[in-house]
């Protein structure tokens, strides 16, 4: 195995072993191949540097290049957006781990070479965050490459795979020339991914959120800290932005509004769908600190009257969120709220049984102008884990649930 | 006159007032509160400045040349606040801290020896911290072997338990603790008028005839400059750049929010210097006066009040050196150990658990204790171990300001955020300034070590 930083200052010698300048830099085409090193720059002191292409390599080691053209065939370098490079763009930057699910930084670059007919052809293996890249780093040019090795060997190896590095690039427009995607960011947990975005900044956190489908932004969004939140949106295009609103639950949608300031989230109402607009703007209304403030209006209600296979009939038509469905509320014939029943209730009973007969005692339900304090302490008293908000006439308008009351505790 | 219309009109009338109060600040509310949820950083990181090295500066130069070196408070004022304003923009725009930007604009090998060093000066600088813990508990007449180690408990303690949220909270209230200063100032009966008269310089209010007799000329002599460069050299440290930078960011202070962070330093800046200010009336207007112009410690010069103003005085005074010392010896090290492991790419920061960040909490640990068993063991050194932070100050000052000069006008990371032209020239003025002064600093501790005294 071979490391970038070793690499990097090494002699090359073309065809007929006449010196032809050293190496500082090696550039990756990602739209060619993802890991393979296209490219290497050498540098001839005042004279123009020149390319040397993947497969002009003879061979390869550390101090040493050989190529197995001659220098004429050289091309000269002209910089190019597209390539990624391995000291500027790799070295000492941030990364993110997907597998680890964190951010790191790079200290090196493994790499291995690959016989093809005639040349070698280095291909990035993994990138190196621990401290044998470290030491690598700092006594490279200084002390003898045997030191070097015996002293890295001393510490505990940390390097990452190729495939779970996903970099970081602000500017868009070089984020598609190196095609830079975060599909595999896709995959992470948004709390997960949230984390990770809270250890970047500004420019990338932008960069990555835009790049994100809207739901799984919209996951991101909620999870982040309030304040980064809103610079995030203030900063994006209004329409995308709103598309992302609309993915989002509406009192957090809600939330993340009220921190706007009033213009921006003016058009950002604007630009969504009316009714899911009205909704969030009723949800402003409130105060963050009352009940109304903490309230989802999205929830799960059906008469009282229904028997459990009408509902589970018609559950399985509905697109319900099932990973945070766990009561329903009920209603009476007048519209008004009477009661509450788990999920689990609903596994259990007969099919001909009618919800009436399953809903929790005792009656539990809070107006909106209630405060966080009063929620606390219904939710603490009768170990809840959800509580509806009736208006003054006894309408259910919202629930809150317990990660709601987690969330705010949090604070 | 007390019947009931009186009192009702006299009640309305000051509900009427109240409400006009409330009606002018309403429109500010929301930038008040804006205020509020930002403010900490810049506060801190000025007022952790008067440490103990700091207070005993300032009591010396007070002792030494009274109300004379008052003028050199408004300058340090505007080199505090440019060279920290800097940072805090930085932080603001870039969304990252000060060692992280110098690791990937200038590279691995730069950033290890700029933390190395960073780690030895800021040793020396905890030690120093706990030598002000010393010269506090002698002034009480407490020993060193229980106040020292109580000290480096507490402030341990303090991080290890918290989290970021709470501990930011504790030192915020320890800032008010600084007023004993004011206080103390104020028992000392200094001439007030004569004070701020000297915040001109002396030099060219002598010109001016009705004030002329209150005002006195400085010698200008060799001690003369080397205390007003020891004044710079502990008011303006290196580590208060990363430490600033770092806490803006953790903050998450964004671009919209910036204007309220640059308060907020501002305002760290002017309560660092005030406090200064009244440090330097209190001795000036004691020690100086009566002319005990030799302070060898913080200590003595509280001790030295208690004739002078009253033992309240004196004990405000070292109370507000013991403070000091404490803050500085739980922010040093806090500080350090995160700047080190956010360079070197190890895990850090307050709220993670102590099997996540090892190395940061290590380090934490390690620099507490050294500096803390040092100071018991070797407490006679205390002197040299001050002046050898101020050398090492000395020289790392001028090389982190010229890095934070590079970084914030470059244009790929700061966009149109960099120094507007007017200011950057002030700032370049401010950072060659700062560097010969402190570089005198250093030269004059250097020659002091060696048993040859500069002035």
């Amino acid at each position: 195995m071979l490391y970038a930083t070793e690499l990097m200052g090494a002699k090359t010698y073309d065809a007929q072993g006449n010196y032809v300048g050293k190496i500082r830099e090696f550039f990756i085409e990602p739209a060619d191949q993802p890991n393979r090193i296209s490219h290497y720059l050498l540098s001839r002191g005042s004279f123009q540097p020149l390319l040397a292409r993947h497969d002009q390599v003879a061979s390869v080691a550390p101090g040493t290049v050989r190529l197995n053209v001659n220098e004429r065939l050289l091309e000269p370098y002209e910089p190019n957006e597209a390539w990624l490079a391995v000291q500027k763009d790799l070295l000492d930057q941030q990364i993110i781990d997907t597998s680890g699910r964190k951010v790191v930084r790079v200290n090196d670059v493994d790499l291995a070479e690959q016989r093809t007919n005639g040349s070698i052809e280095l291909r990035v293996t993994q990138v190196d965050v621990g401290l044998p890249g470290a030491v690598r780093r700092l006594f490279q040019g200084i002390a003898p490459q045997k030191f070097i090795r015996k002293m890295q060997e001393q510490f505990p190896p940390r390097s990452i795979r190729w495939e779970f590095v996903n970099l970081v690039e602000s500017d868009p427009l070089r984020r598609v020339k190196l095609r830079i995607t975060h599909e595999k960011l896709e995959d992470l947990h948004p709390a997960d991914l949230a984390d990770i975005m809270e250890d970047l900044s500004a420019a990338e956190r932008q960069g990555i959120i835009a790049s994100l489908d809207e739901e799984t932004a919209a996951g991101v969004l909620a999870e982040l800290d309030a304040r980064l939140t809103s610079q995030i949106v203030e900063k994006m295009d209004p329409e995308k932005a709103a598309d992302i609103l609309e993915e989002m639950a509406p009192d957090a949608a809600a939330d993340l509004l009220a921190d706007l300031p009033k213009e921006t989230s003016e058009e950002l109402l604007e630009e969504m769908p009316g009714h899911e607009a009205a909704e969030v703007r009723e949800l402003l209304e409130f105060d963050p600190s009352t009940a109304g403030g903490m309230m989802n209006t999205e929830f799960v209600f059906i008469g009282e009257s229904a028997s459990r296979d009408e509902v589970l009939h018609w559950m399985k038509e509905q697109d319900l969120n099932l990973d945070q469905l766990d009561t329903i509320v009920l209603l009476d014939r007048a519209a008004q709220f009477s009661g509450t029943v788990p999920v689990a209730r609903l596994l259990l009973a007969d099919p001909e049984q009618t919800l009436a007969g399953l809903k929790i005692e005792p009656l539990l339900s809070l107006p909106p102008d209630a405060s966080e304090k009063e929620v606390f302490e219904i939710f603490d008293k009768y170990n809840l884990r959800m509580l509806t908000i009736v208006d003054d006439d006894k309408r259910p308008i919202g629930v809150i649930t317990v990660d709601d009351v987690v969330s705010k505790l949090m604070k | 006159m007390w019947n009931r219309e009186n009192i009702e009109a006299q009640w309305a009338g000051w509900t009427e007032r109240a409400e006009r109060v409330i009606s002018a600040v309403r429109p500010y509310r929301r930038r008040i509160a804006l205020f509020l949820a930002v403010v900490g950083p810049g506060l801190i990181v000025s007022n952790v400045d008067n440490d103990a090295g700091g207070i005993y500066t300032y009591a010396q130069a007070g002792a030494k040349y009274g109300n004379t070196v008052l003028w050199s408070l408004i300058p340090m004022t505007i080199v505090l606040y440019v060279s920290l304003e800097m940072c805090s923009r930085m932080g603001a725009v870039t969304g990252k801290g000060l060692s992280d930007l110098i690791r990937e604009e200038f590279g691995f090998r730069v950033t290890f020896f700029l933390m190395a060093v960073v780690l030895i000066v800021n040793l020396g600088n905890v030690m120093a911290e706990f030598t002000g813990v010393f010269w506090a508990s002698e002034t009480f007449g407490v020993s060193r072997f229980i106040a020292v180690p109580l000290a480096a408990v507490l402030v341990w303690a303090i991080v290890m338990a918290g989290t970021a949220k709470w501990v930011e909270r504790i030192f915020l209230s320890i800032c008010v603790v600084y007023l004993s200063y004011v206080v103390s100032a104020f028992l000392a009966k200094p001439e007030w008028l004569v004070a701020l008269l000297h915040l001109l310089p002396p030099q060219l209010m002598h010109y001016i005839p009705t004030v002329r007799p209150f005002v006195q000329v400085p010698p200008f002599n060799a001690g003369y400059v080397i205390i007003l460069a020891a004044l710079v050299g502990t008011t303006i440290a290196p580590w208060q750049h990363f430490y600033l930078q770092a806490a803006v960011v953790e903050k998450r202070v964004g671009p919209r929010q910036y204007s309220a962070t640059r308060n907020d330093v501002l305002i760290g800046s002017i309560s660092c210097m005030v406090i200064v200010f009244f440090i330097i009336v209190c001795t000036a207007s004691t020690l100086y006066v009566h002319g005990i112009r030799d302070v060898d410690s913080a200590g003595t010069a509280a001790l030295a009040l208690r004739p002078l103003a009253g033992k309240w005085a004196s004990a405000l005074f070292a109370i507000g050196l013991l403070n000091a010392s404490l803050f500085a010896a739980s922010i040093l090290p806090l500080s350090t150990s995160y700047v080190i492991c956010e360079a070197l790419g190890f895990e850090s920061g307050v709220d993670r658990k102590f099997g996540e960040a090892k190395i940061f909490y290590g380090l934490y640990t390690a620099l507490i204790a050294l500096g803390a068993i040092f100071v018991l063991f070797t407490g006679r050194y205390a002197n040299a171990i001050l002046l050898w932070s101020q050398v090492l100050n000395g020289f790392l000052l001028p090389v982190v300001m010229i890095f934070v000069l590079i970084l914030v006008n470059r244009r790929d990371l700061m966009g149109d955020r960099t120094n507007p032209k007017g200011f950057n020239w002030v700032a370049w003025i401010c950072t060659i300034a700062v560097t010969i002064l402190t570089l005198v600093v250093a030269y004059s501790s250097i020659r002091e070590l060696m048993g040859h005294p500069a002035s």
